[in-house]
């Protein structure tokens, strides 16, 4: 039930293959996490790869909002790949969808971050 | 976690099922999947499904985290009733109360990128009817959806 990170390096940006719930309590604090610990590591470009996530919740999506601001707060960049359609709907309703950079292919994701 | 009181079947009448429920996540997670399970009965479509189910646990939610703050001395009740012409599930906590009225607008632009706020919006976006109900102490929500009006898998 709970939400599993595998964490990739490809090309300088830090790819989170995210899988299962976003939800309070599961999956949110993970993510906040796996987030905080890359920025503590200095890897500022991250990629969350929500293609295997199936749920998410108003704790998830604010979860999801929190990371993005941390991580463009410290002058990174983080964005979405592959969203399910659940997901994307959730974003659309909550007028998220237009904040978030949001990808559907890996190799044009990877190649949109900006390097320092 | 928490462990140890189970939940309580209180009552079950007239096709209504209440429980009476710990403040925990465990809590919000079983009156979630009951939700799914009445929507799936009433023949709603898999996105209806999702919608009331993440409705319900959205109030769930909020009855244990904003209502009860995981108050270990205090319960959230939960009733689930399918009258023929809608599902209606009511949710209530012990907490301090909520007032609908004071929640900030989370489309607002100045408030789009809070990290919370947004339960209540979601349960009125997925229901057809929202009400709240002040208990003294504590708050009851009312979610209606009505039968006639939900997509019905063919």
């Amino acid at each position: 039930m709970s939400m599993k990170v595998n964490t990739r390096q490809v090309d300088g940006v830090t790819i989170l293959d995210l899988s299962g719930r976003i939800t309070l309590g599961e999956g949110s604090v993970q993510l906040r996490d796996a987030v905080r610990d890359l920025l503590a590591k200095g890897s500022k470009l991250i990629l969350l790869n929500l293609g295997d996530v199936n749920y998410i919740d108003s704790s998830g999506i604010g979860e999801l909002v929190s990371a993005y601001t941390t991580v463009r707060n410290q002058g990174g960049e983080l964005k979405l790949l592959n969203l399910t359609k659940k997901v994307h709907d959730l974003l659309q309703i909550t007028k998220l969808y237009t904040v978030f950079d949001v990808k559907d292919d890996e190799a044009s994701a990877i190649a949109s971050f900006n390097r320092a | 976690m928490q462990h140890g009181e189970e939940h309580q079947l209180t009552g079950s009448q007239a096709g209504r099922i209440t429980y009476t429920l710990e403040s925990s996540l465990d809590s919000v997670n079983r009156v979630e999947q009951t939700a799914e399970q009445m929507a799936k009965k009433a023949g709603m479509d898999e996105d209806e499904v999702f919608r009331i189910a993440m409705a319900v646990r959205e109030a769930a939610v909020n009855a244990v985290l904003h209502g009860n703050s995981y108050d270990p001395e205090k319960r959230i009740t939960a009733s689930f009733e399918n009258t023929g012409e809608a599902l209606v599930i009511r949710i209530a906590d012990q907490g301090k109360g909520l007032d609908p009225e004071t929640l900030p607008d989370p489309l607002a632009p100045e408030n789009l990128l809070r990290g919370s706020g947004r339960g209540i919006f979601l349960i009125r976006s997925f229901m057809d009817e929202v009400h709240f109900k002040q208990l003294h102490p504590g708050t009851e929500l009312t979610l209606i959806k009505h039968l006639g009006t939900a997509q019905t898998g063919s």
